[in-house]
């Protein structure tokens, strides 16, 4: 290094000792989706290539994060600092079992949808960029979950903004656009404040990193301008997660793109809100996250209600799994609010489970939409006749998605409630109960409407619809729409019947937001 | 805006604006400038030729798509970010090599690859958004 050669000691500014190479795995996520971007950028006319080469770089994006899975499981939190530089200057890449556990879901998501893209999206919208906006948008999402710097943070959020507006109007329709529209517009708007809490948080404390601001904000205790910026992180990262009031853009644009978008965003896009808000509130403002304990609660109320009782009145079956994924926002929230550990690690099992499950529900009524050409509830129906291997799969989906046992919705849901009630919030229990049961009343609604019925509105029950032509005929589900289902499912029913593994996760990541000594040692305690 | 005399100018105003966009490039590791700036510098010297001359005379200038620009700026800004792999040190600490050619010393670093794969992505993908605004006026 040409600092040594003047006589500099670098080691007031540097790290000395050397890294080991499995450290490289923190980084390797980010680095593997920008190379797979580039490439299938490159490969964009040949969509023969293209697709192939997208998905073999997303099946090793899964492997890579299995390394770093099982790196973090071996040693607890690990650390690695951008060009040596001391901590807290230099920019940190934190991996936590938090932000591992779920990088390592949303990469296997990711890899499930580039399958699934490859039969359903057509040759011309990829050449306009599929892949690379859905490595792009991988890119966001892992570097946000692994990243240990806030501002660092800022900046994956606006990665996976920026390449979820491209994968949004994949398709060009009108009414794409004006689903574009509102989305962007309120997103943009709670990054600006996500901008602005984190230029205020840094005039107050004079440091960007997470485990620094943890320490700091602790010593501070409760000042005024700290809760203020808190209530700000608390606005911003609201809507990034969809909570009530300021969920309004979610229904109005998760229906309008190409099914295996909406799956993904469902999927990913808010969770990571949801992830801000657990890494931010509890690891690194406790007192703005004490403060706001009621209005969270509040908030949590509320977006469960409105969420299954918005999902209750769609007719489009796109909106009704929208407004879905906003009442789990709300379960997740509910975590949040109660803030012990049992609470956070039902949110954090929950997140988990509403990841794989609105995805796998997102593809599902893909393949159905794609033989009826319709998504609306009315006209569809018929379907157990014609695929009743489908049909209960989708049926395993929404006893999951209501958290009925043994899928994995239910163990987090009993680590939710269980934690509310060992907190004396029995309003909390109660309403992620009562949601649940107008959950089930939905979902009931859609499996009969959808599969068990006769055929669409108008034909009488009995009467078995269509007896020829093409609607009579069982439905073909093409290789790469079963394969994602089935791993899918799968998971699902595999965190249901063994959900120790998880929770053990779970519980580890909520015991380092909640006391942040493993995590500041390492970003800080390496030093000999 | 086509007329003889900015016809005639730009494509030698295009070719001083490049030399000055790597100028810049260059330059920015120690002083104001960088990839960035350097980049869009190059992208307005496009622009200037595409208005001049037509869409076509710079895709043809360009030969590789600006798409294709931006994601190989991107893999090498990827690869500047690797050498320090093998060096047992945290990524994107930076690598010198230094040697004297000519008699003039010579600094090669990892920063400045990096700088080049910014200067590239940003050549790409604003020239790639600059030339199909022209194309449409031009419809």
């Amino acid at each position: 290094m040409a600092a040594t050669k003047t006589g500099v000691d670098i080691a007031a500014a540097m790290i000395t000792h050397p890294t080991a190479a499995a450290d490289w795995l923190l980084v390797a996520p980010v680095l593997l989706c920008m190379v797979g971007g580039a490439t299938t950028l490159i490969l964009r006319k040949n969509v023969r290539i293209q697709p192939l080469v997208g998905i073999s770089l997303l099946a090793l994006l899964v492997l890579t994060n299995l390394g770093l899975f099982a790196h973090v499981w071996q040693n607890g939190v690990v650390t690695m600092v951008m060009g040596q530089w001391l901590p807290p200057f230099g920019i940190a890449f934190t991996a936590d079992a938090l932000g591992v556990t779920l990088a390592l879901i949303a990469s296997i998501v990711g890899l499930l949808a580039g399958i699934y893209a490859a039969g359903s999206i057509a040759a011309s919208e990829r050449r306009y960029g599929f892949y690379p906006f859905l490595f792009m948008l991988l890119c966001g999402v892992s570097g946000a979950f692994l990243t240990g710097d806030i501002f660092n943070l800022y900046v994956w959020f606006e990665v996976l903004l920026i390449s979820s507006f491209g994968l949004l109007v994949l398709g060009n329709t009108t009414l794409q656009i004006d689903g574009a529209l509102k989305y962007a517009l309120l997103n943009l708007i709670g990054t600006t404040l996500f901008l602005i809490a984190t230029g205020l948080l840094y005039g107050l404390l004079g440091t960007l990193n997470m485990a620094d601001i943890a320490l700091k904000s602790r010593a501070l205790g409760d000042s005024g301008p700290l809760l203020g910026i808190s209530a700000l992180y608390f606005l911003a990262f609201a809507m990034k997660a969809a909570a009530f009031p300021v969920n309004f853009w979610l229904p109005a644009s998760y229906h309008t793109p190409r099914i295996v978008v909406s799956a993904l965003f469902a999927g990913l896009l808010t969770k990571v809100g949801v992830y801000a808000l657990l890494r931010v509130l509890v690891l690194l403002l406790p007192a703005g996250h004490n403060w706001m304990h009621g209005l969270i609660t509040v908030v949590a109320i509320v977006t469960m209600l409105t969420g299954v009782l918005g999902a209750l009145a769609q007719a489009d079956v796109r909106r009704t799994i929208g407004y879905l994924v906003i009442s789990g926002i709300g379960s997740m929230l509910a975590g949040i609010a109660v803030g012990s550990e049992v609470a956070l690690t039902g949110a954090i099992m929950y997140a988990v489970h509403s990841i794989l499950a609105m995805t796998a529900l997102f593809l599902i009524f893909g393949i159905t939409g794609k033989d009826r050409g319709t998504f609306n509830l009315r006209e569809l129906g018929g379907m157990y006749r014609r695929a009743p291997l489908l049909s209960a799969a989708t049926l395993i989906l929404l006893f999951a998605a209501v958290g009925l046992p043994p899928f994995s919705g239910f163990w987090p849901k009993v680590l939710l409630v269980d934690g509310a009630l060992a907190a004396g919030q029995g309003w909390l229990a109660g309403t992620i109960l009562l949601a649940s049961i107008l959950t089930a009343i939905t979902v009931g609604r859609i499996w009969i409407f959808a599969f068990w019925r006769g055929g669409p509105e108008g034909i009488a029950d009995g009467t078995q619809g269509v007896e020829t032509g093409p609607e009579a005929m069982p439905l073909q589900v093409p290789f790469t729409a079963w394969l994602p289902l089935a791993v899918l499912i799968a998971m699902i029913f595999w965190l249901g019947l063994q959900p120790e593994g998880l929770m053990q996760l779970a519980e580890t990541g909520a015991h380092t937001l909640l006391d942040p000594t493993a995590y500041v040692q390492s970003v800080f305690g390496v030093t000999p | 805006m086509n007329t003889v005399i900015f016809r005639t100018v730009a494509p030698f105003l295009t070719a001083l604006m490049l030399l000055f966009s790597v100028f810049v490039l260059l330059r920015g590791h120690n002083e104001p400038g960088g990839g960035f700036i350097g980049g869009l510098i190059a992208v307005s010297a496009f622009a200037i030729l595409g208005i001049a001359c037509g869409v076509a005379a710079v895709r043809r200038a360009l030969v590789m798509h600006p798409m294709s620009v931006a994601a190989s700026g991107l893999l090498l800004a990827v690869a500047s970010v690797l050498p320090s792999l093998f060096k047992s040190q945290a990524a994107m600490t930076s690598q010198w090599l230094e040697f004297t050619l000519f008699d003039t010393p010579i600094a090669l670093s990892t920063p400045m690859f990096f700088d080049i794969g910014v200067y590239l992505v940003v050549v790409g993908a604003i020239t790639s958004i600059a030339l199909s605004l022209e194309e449409r006026e031009s419809d």
